[in-house]
């Protein structure tokens, strides 16, 4: 019927536009080959395949909460609780089985449904109560802090009960570390399974969609129709189960719980997000690119330890540097991009 | 066509704290019909269209649809229920693909996950039906904003809707993108969907609609077939007739201006890209120079020029006949133009200080934080103004937000008069108050013009803007089509005729 | 349209009004107190010629919180917010006594006067480029200071060389944190100094206005012809400038600057003062007394938890449910919810013709 057919390819300036996305997880590609790179050449022993096992080994907890924290960033939400109830969660571990004798498989279902219940309730007070997440996530800051410490101020080992070695047995052993070989336990693939889990619930999921259409422009999907509140809250459900979970991973890694620990993670999880591409106002990011920003973390540590002589502090001013260059990054591509609408 | 009507309204009245935006309103769609829905802002079209649509529930007044009394709980109930809905500002997001946003929220699954294969061949199928070729996988924000407006328009017409509702949807659309849009809702309505067309381009009206209902300051005037009303009188419904009591505003036009005088300020091509075509403007001492148009002509947007609230693109504005270069809202107070915006409590007042604080704002700000306005001069200067404007209630100390439109507005001509401008721009200063506080602005402007200060004046309304005005210039889409000096032309008849004539020659 | 009416006695002044809850939180926190403990909590004792007593030594240790708190008072009046304060306090702290324990006498004033404005000026510095971040590259507070929030104690660690520095005790720096003058610790001496430079800086100024203005409404602000990026600059300047000099009295209160742990989460509790003090997160209204009194309220409550008998674990819980309730009461969502039950169908008519007058 209608007798015009309008076409419009998106000009060279708009692919570039499309192509604006990829910028960011490109630039942390290439940061990340370049400190490999960088490691090959000035420490012998860096080339051995162990040296990125051992990201996957020491960093599967900040891994998680970091795929969790992609959830809530990319919904335009910040969630600051994942490192106190990561520690809450590796102390009730150690509660439940130590003190209680609760059976352990039992004592991590039971703390993986509470951080899931607390993310609901909390993600519902950020949605119908309109509290700002930054505020709300603050509570759980101080609440589960207060309450790991309350169950107990000193370390408490689980090292007696059997279930927590589960978690360093090898699961994957080729060859001999010293002729190139490597080793990967069980725990690394938790947190590959919650990646992958993650990755395709975000990308080929409604309620994933969702999440970027929320982050895009919350009124907007508001007005398409689509389940906003459901999308909120589910994201800080998401957040809290990766949080309880990376607890239970620390549980397994170290089969102690410290009362102390983990501070500060939530801003480890945070600027991993933001490295790996994920925009901080919400709506553009990748998983795997949050995969990247924590092991562009675990490099820059592996680097620093094999210098030897450089302290640990660097690793926090180098995240911070590259933070800074991502956020201004961001803000370039932004800017070009609205110039180029109006 | 069928008579049963689809869509019944009835004494709809809808409050937001203090002010009345709809009014015992009746609304009426049958199937397959294209009813426009006509007003100046503040009429009442959208929020007449949010209570259709579930965004705002109504304070008296019921809907029925189908026949059926319904009642929405948000835009997602009325979606379901058959009612699509396209915003003036696309309402989609840009971070996902076309594809994505044509589906989002209903995406074609396999078991739990999104088919993306079967979404992107939907979606190329249904633009491909209303004459659209983009490609699906791309990011909409990839494409301009017309094409995202009519993704949008694409969106809500493949959930099978009963009623669709355009809400001038056609405001960024170039005239074949208009074209393609008009084509599509023909068939629709062929097809025996019933739409609602909200648009301030009247040729669009009167092509497409079949019926049209016309509101003014939340009331309805009226309902009539497209056919019946003559695009004047369809203006003069619109732009309406002002209670008796303003008419006593009288004001002696001659003998303010010097007539070789040089201008005051003098805009020569100043135009900016997507906002208003290059236009030549003069404004002297002690004169009123009326802006008139239809809403969406352009008005807002000449005088934020010369108000330096946004920059111009092309051409130069004069003052005193030097150029103003690097004019922005802070040189321009320097410069002596003081503009009170048209929206109040977005662009004008700080809602949370109070009466004098927002009146001592601009002066303030010229003398920078650090010198700041002695407490006694202070008080004295507002409360001088208090008194001269008449604010209710007479209390410096009140937070602006609780006073109401009308005081709220005298607040605002306080601030810019305080700091005594020479060039003084109002834009819709009388829309949305109550008649004493429009008397007592309109009393204000002839008594400051008298005094030597030069004013813009913008309104809505033609009643005023002709008794206000020495000169008036009319402008329709964008573009400044006439300046009206004689005392023969400056009549609302006369103005209603340039604006329609000036649509013809294109 | 009827008179005005007239007013018959005053208005509540609106700062009295809002400062009512958080006096009276602190009223019956001090109460509880002193129930617990007697009238020794809040009565001064002077020892060898030294203001003492738990409520005086609660306001002491509050000073640096209390700095902070200031600062970040100005910055959440623009709509803003600073997360990197912590870490500067550390930043200061470690300039400052490195410099001191890098010198051959300790003890010399013009050294600790020369360390105490490196300190300050370096702060500054932080504070003007988390101020450009915000005001001419347009970056969100919340992400411009989440950089230093991040990077910061690394860069105090950079400084102090990943030791802890300890300045001895016969230095005058100590003084800044453990010294009296007129009886009165020096740190509640600087901290009533900078609340009173800052209270009148903004209200004897147009400074306070013009925050709240640009807080309030950024577009109005615009087009009145407020010059708004100087004042945020300024804003975030002066608040990194409270932080140092938080962080200075901290340290000389130790006699070290510890850069992991020194003022760790302070920004946190400042925010929370600023919250109770009635100030809103959105921006706008600002309220500095009423902040002073949230952080004499949050250091009154860690006194108060130990005073009851529970353990000082419960510190965290305590502030935990405060900034719950807080946030819940600021919320108009909430407050519509709890009010639900008791509001009456809203009145025909007649009421609102009351309103438009």
């Amino acid at each position: 019927m209608s007798t015009h057919q309008l076409t419009e390819r998106p000009s060279r300036s708009m692919l570039f536009d499309g192509l604006a996305r990829y910028i960011p997880i490109g630039a942390t590609v290439a940061l990340l080959l370049a400190l490999y790179g960088g490691g090959v050449a000035n420490y012998p022993k860096f080339d051995s395949p162990q040296v990125i096992a051992k990201l996957f080994i020491d960093n599967a907890p900040l891994l998680v909460i970091a795929v969790g924290m992609t959830f809530v960033i990319l919904s335009g939400g910040i969630d600051l609780s994942v490192g106190s109830v990561m520690a809450f969660a590796t102390m009730a571990c150690a509660w439940l089985t130590v003190d209680a004798g609760i059976s352990a498989p039992l004592a991590v279902a039971l703390v993986l449904a509470f951080g899931t219940a607390w993310g609901l309730l909390i993600g519902a007070v950020i949605h119908y109560f309109d509290v700002q997440p930054f505020i709300a996530t603050l509570v759980g800051l101080f609440l589960f802090r207060g309450l790991t410490l309350q169950i107990s101020d000193t370390d408490v080992s689980m090292r007696d009960v059997e279930f927590f070695q589960w978690g360093m047995v090898h699961a994957v052993d080729v060859g001999e570390i010293r002729d190139g070989g490597f080793w990967l336990p069980n725990l690394s693939f938790v947190a590959f399974a919650v990646v992958i889990v993650a990755f395709t619930v975000l990308h080929y999921t409604r309620f994933g969609r969702g999440v970027y259409a929320v982050g895009g422009s919350e009124s907007s999907a508001l007005l398409m129709g689509l389940p906003v509140a459901r999308t909120k809250i589910g994201v800080y459900a998401v957040s809290g189960f990766c949080a309880a979970l990376a607890g239970v991973l620390a549980a397994f890694a170290t089969k102690s719980a410290n009362p102390l620990a983990n501070v500060g993670a939530e801003l480890d999880a945070i600027a991993a997000v933001v490295i790996g591409g994920t925009l901080l106002t919400g709506g553009a990011g990748f998983v795997l690119g949050t995969v990247a920003g924590v092991m562009v973390w675990g490099m820059l540590n592996t680097l620093i330890a094999f210098q030897g002589n450089l302290s640990s502090w660097w690793a926090r001013i180098a995240m911070g540097v590259l933070l800074l260059a991502f956020i201004l990054l961001q803000r370039v591509l932004a800017r070009s991009g609205e110039k180029r609408r109006t | 066509m069928s008579d049963d009507p689809i869509v019944q309204m009835t004494g709809i009245r809808k409050d937001f704290t203090g002010v009345r935006a709809l009014d015992g309103v009746d609304f009426t769609l049958r199937p397959g019909e294209i009813h426009a829905v006509m007003g100046e802002n503040g009429a009442g079209k959208s929020t007449l269209i949010k209570v259709l649509t579930g965004v705002h529930a109504p304070d008296a007044g019921r809907i029925r649809l189908d026949g059926r009394p319904v009642g929405f709980h948000g835009p997602a109930a009325a979606q379901a229920a058959g009612i699509s809905t396209v915003y003036q500002e696309v309402n989609l997001t840009d971070n996902l693909s076309v594809a994505e946003n044509l589906f989002a929220g209903r995406e074609p699954r396999r078991g739990p996950f999104i088919d993306f294969r079967a979404m992107r061949r939907k979606a190329k199928a249904l633009l491909d039906d209303i004459g659209l070729d983009l490609n699906v996988a791309a990011p909409l924000s990839s494409y301009s904003i017309a094409m995202q407006q009519l993704v949008a328009i694409a969106r809500a017409i493949d959930v099978e809707a009963k009623v669709l509702i355009l809400d001038e949807p056609t405001s960024s659309l170039d005239r074949d993108e208009v074209e393609v849009l008009l084509g599509v809702m023909r068939r629709l309505a062929a097809q025996g969907t019933a739409m609602v067309f909200i648009s301030h381009f009247l040729d669009q009206v009167y092509e497409i609609c079949d019926r049209m209902t016309v509101l003014r300051n939340g009331r309805l005037v009226g309902e009539w077939a497209t056919a019946d009303l003559p695009e004047n009188e369809l203006i003069g419904h619109m732009l309406g007739r002002e209670a008796a009591e303003l008419e006593q505003i009288e004001r002696t036009v001659a003998g303010h201006r010097v007539a070789d005088e040089a201008p005051l300020a003098s805009a020569a091509g100043l135009g900016r890209k997507g906002s208003i075509a290059p236009y030549d403007l003069d404004v002297h001492r002690g004169e009123v120079v009326g802006l008139a148009g239809l809403l969406g002509s352009g008005r807002t947007e000449t005088v934020r020029l010369i108000a330096g609230a946004d920059r111009a693109d092309s051409g130069e504005l004069r003052l005193d006949g030097a150029k103003a270069s690097g004019h922005n809202p802070r040189t321009a107070a320097a410069r002596g133009i003081a503009f009170c915006p048209e929206n109040r409590k977005t662009e004008g007042l700080v809602g949370d200080l109070t009466v004098g604080e927002n009146m001592i704002l601009a002066m303030q700000a010229a003398r920078g934080w650090a010198r700041s306005v002695p407490a006694a001069r202070r008080d004295r200067l507002v409360a001088e103004f208090i008194e001269k404007l008449d604010i209710r209630p007479a209390d410096p100390d009140m937070p602006v937000k609780n006073l109401s439109g009308g005081n709220q507005q005298k607040v605002l001509l306080a601030r810019w008069m305080l700091v005594e401008p020479r060039l003084l721009i109002l834009d819709e200063p009388t829309r949305g108050i109550d008649v004493g506080a429009k008397a007592d602005i309109q009393r204000l402007v002839a008594e400051l013009s008298g005094e030597g200060m030069a004013v813009l004046f913008v309104s809505a309304e033609l009643d005023e803007v002709t008794r206000l005005s020495d000169r008036i210039a009319v402008l329709r889409d964008r573009e400044l089509i006439a300046v009206l000096e004689s005392e023969s032309e400056r009549t609302v008849e006369h103005i209603v005729d340039t604006i329609v004539a000036g649509g013809r020659h294109e | 349209m009827s008179e005005a009416p007239a007013t018959g006695g005053k208005r509540p002044n609106p700062y009295a009004k809002r400062l009512m809850w958080p006096v009276l939180v602190l009223a019956a926190l001090i109460a509880v107190n002193i129930a617990v403990t007697g009238f020794d909590f809040i009565v001064p004792e002077v020892n060898d010629g030294r203001l003492g007593g738990a409520f005086v030594n609660i306001l002491r240790r509050s000073a640096p919180l209390l700095l902070i708190a200031l600062g970040m008072t100005l910055v959440i009046a623009t709509k803003g917010i600073d997360l990197s304060v912590g870490a500067v306090y550390a930043i200061g702290a470690a300039i400052a006594c490195q410099m001191i324990i890098g010198a051959e006498d300790q003890t010399a004033t013009g050294l600790v006067l020369g360390a105490v404005a490196l300190a300050l000026a370096v702060t500054a510095a932080i504070g003007a480029w988390n101020g450009v971040m915000v005001a001419h590259f347009g970056v969100q507070p919340i992400v411009a200071t989440l950089i230093l929030m991040i990077a910061g104690r690394g860069i105090a660690q950079l400084v102090t060389g990943g030791q802890i520095p300890k300045v001895q005790d016969a230095s005058p720096f100590t003084e800044l944190g453990r010294g009296e003058l007129l009886t009165v610790p020096v740190p509640i001496w600087i901290a009533a100094l900078v609340l009173a430079a800052l209270a009148l800086l903004t209200r004897r100024t147009a400074l306070g206005m013009l925050l709240e203005s640009v807080g309030g409404n950024p577009e109005a602000s615009r087009l009145a012809g407020i010059r708004a990026k100087g004042i945020t600059v300024l804003v975030y300047l002066v608040c990194a400038l409270c932080a140092g000099l938080a962080g200075l009295i901290g340290a000389a209160n130790l006699g070290s600057a510890d850069a992991n742990n020194g003022g760790l989460w302070i920004e946190l509790d400042a925010i929370l003062a600023v919250v109770i003090g009635g100030t809103a997160l959105l921006g706008g209204r600002f309220f500095l007394l009423g902040t002073t009194i949230g952080v004499v309220i949050i250091g009154t409550l860690e006194d108060t938890i130990i005073n009851v008998g529970l353990s000082s674990q419960w510190q965290f819980t305590a502030k935990a449910i405060v900034v719950f309730i807080v946030a819940l009461l600021q919320s108009p969502g909430f407050r519509a919810w709890v009010l639900k039950p008791f509001k009456r169908r809203p009145a025909p008519a007649p009421a609102e013709e009351a309103m438009s007058k």
